[in-house]
């Protein structure tokens, strides 16, 4: 009960301060906050989520797992060998340090402006933080528990899915929640670019027409959107990493 | 790295030799692909096509003003966002019913995608700095931010009870408790931080249109010059990589007295 009142407070105050201070707003860019609810409830209906947001969330959802897909796959082939991760580390570190963004004009030259263009950037932009930290983590699996499995004939497929992938998982689960943000972001901007449908093409049309209220209420549901997939990703993240959890929790009240 | 240690540098699977290996390799590729027409060099020009863009850009005078124009974005975005978010996290994190109260509201503004402010920045700034200084802040706030939540966080009980009990004051408890644990956490933020900076600021030139090399990126996509594209690119790569090692090997520096950075140094 406590905590749920500590958790609304603040919200419930933000929230009320905007809806009295912008109530009486004559301003064209800040308008009252009754309005863009009103605009919020008009623009996303049933028919314009299916739209604008389903594209959106479906390329989103495309690009963000075949960036996990090859992310975790190429992450452990490097991490498993260390002449290979020498090779390549110079190399990654290069394309990690490009701002994702600027690759929407390069992959618009290979791939057009259509779907596969907007995945390509998803995957292209998300895939380094993945791949960056799986190899981290593989590269850091404990020597005992790698000796200890050697010796009791796990070896094969099973090194991998049993010893290896578990022990790095803390590490791969932070940079898939990195590459999340990032996925998120070039979503939006490879929409802004060149797109018929979705969020980041609509926020722009109701800018660029100074539809205000309706742009805000189009940031707010991106918002909403961002703050609903962190969510899903911690949940999930809770359920495969519980053992985590649990042994940190135990060496707490150890220490 | 402790195996790589043990042999002698002359070895040829040295690994800073392999990494050399692995960058000429990527060069050579880049050569190679368009020259053997494996791929349309109309889209993917030759590695020597691509240098010799870039020497052309260097010896434009706008393309250094663009870099400027990027760095200064940068650089005030970073310091607003540093300052903001250190003097927040030990605000907020040092009480712990402030830390109650903020903490929904921060896991829910945290997640909101800096872009979803573009529109908003285009109205309020144009294509003036400010526009790039909106998003920067906004994205890199929270990065600081949370890391100092954290360090703030991690206080050992034991020495803040004792410096209470030494009746230290407010001001010196943080000075001198709070602050070196929450040191680590800072730089981690700040590190961070610097990284998403960047990738806000020509983001926000690409998009917006403010000044800097985004603008130029653009530009030179919208005007078919795909050469001078490609080393813009690289140029904003060369200068992620750089902002990661200043700010790594700055976090070293000033850490060299703690835990961490200590216990990385061969024996």
């Amino acid at each position: 009960m406590r905590r749920l009142i500590y958790a609304l407070a603040l919200p419930v105050v933000l929230f009320a301060g905007w809806w009295v201070l912008s109530a009486g707003s004559e301003s064209f860019y800040a308008p009252p906050l009754s309005d863009i609810l009103t605009a919020f409830g008009d623009t996303w209906t049933l028919a314009a989520l299916k739209a604008d947001v389903l594209p959106s969330l479906l390329r989103l959802l495309a690009g963000y797992l075949l960036a996990a897909l090859i992310g975790i796959g190429l992450g452990l082939a490097i991490g498993l060998n260390r002449r290979l991760r020498a090779v390549c580390e110079p190399v990654l570190e290069f394309f990690r340090a490009i701002p994702p963004p600027v690759l929407v004009p390069v992959i618009m030259l290979f791939a057009g402006i259509g779907d596969t263009m907007k995945i390509i950037v998803i995957v292209f932009g998300c895939v380094w933080p993945i791949l960056l930290n799986t190899v981290e983590g593989v590269r850091a699996v404990d020597g005992v528990v790698l000796e200890t499995a050697r010796s009791y004939g796990v070896t094969g497929p099973a090194r991998i899915t049993k010893v290896i992938l578990p022990s790095a998982g803390p590490q791969i689960a932070a940079g898939l929640r990195q590459a999340l943000s990032i996925a998120i972001i070039l979503m939006v901007i490879s929409e802004m670019f060149a797109a018929s449908n979705g969020l980041g093409f609509t926020i722009v049309q109701f800018q660029r027409s100074f539809a205000i209220p309706e742009m805000w209420s189009g940031i707010i549901l991106l918002g909403l959107l961002g703050f609903a997939l962190s969510l899903m990703f911690r949940l999930a993240e809770k359920r495969a990493l519980r053992w985590y959890e649990g042994l940190r929790e135990s060496q707490r009240r150890a220490g | 790295m402790t195996s790589a240690r043990r042999r002698s540098p002359a070895r040829l699977d040295h690994p800073a030799l392999l990494g050399v290996a692995g960058l000429a390799g990527l060069l050579l590729i880049v050569q190679l692909l368009p020259t053997l027409g494996l791929v349309d060099d109309r889209f993917l020009p030759p590695t020597s096509a691509i240098v010799s863009a870039l020497a052309d850009e260097a010896g434009t005078g706008q393309f250094w003003i663009s870099l400027k124009d990027t760095l200064v974005a940068w650089g005030w975005g970073l310091l607003i966002a540093v300052s903001a978010g250190v003097l927040a996290g030990f605000g907020i994190g040092s009480v712990p019913l402030l830390r109650n109260l903020t903490a929904s509201t921060v896991e829910f503004l945290r997640p909101i995608p800096s872009v979803a402010l573009i529109p908003l920045a285009v109205l309020l700034y144009g294509t003036e700095i400010g526009s790039s200084l909106l998003l920067i802040c906004y994205a890199a706030f929270w990065q600081v931010l949370v890391q100092v939540l954290y360090g703030v966080a991690d206080v050992d009980p034991v020495a803040y009870e004792t410096a209470r009990s030494y009746r230290f004051s407010a001001a010196a408890r943080v000075r001198h408790v709070l602050w070196p644990t929450a040191l680590p956490y800072v730089f981690t933020g700040v590190r961070l931080a610097a990284s998403v900076a960047l990738i806000l600021a020509i983001t926000a030139e690409l998009v917006i249109g403010s000044p800097g090399l985004g603008k130029d990126i653009a530009v030179a996509q919208a005007s078919e010059a795909v050469p001078t594209m490609y080393a813009l690119i690289v140029v904003t790569g060369i200068l992620g990589v750089l902002i990661n090692l200043l700010a790594r090997t700055g976090e070293r520096r000033l850490l060299a007295w703690h835990q961490s950075v200590r216990g990385e140094v061969p024996a």
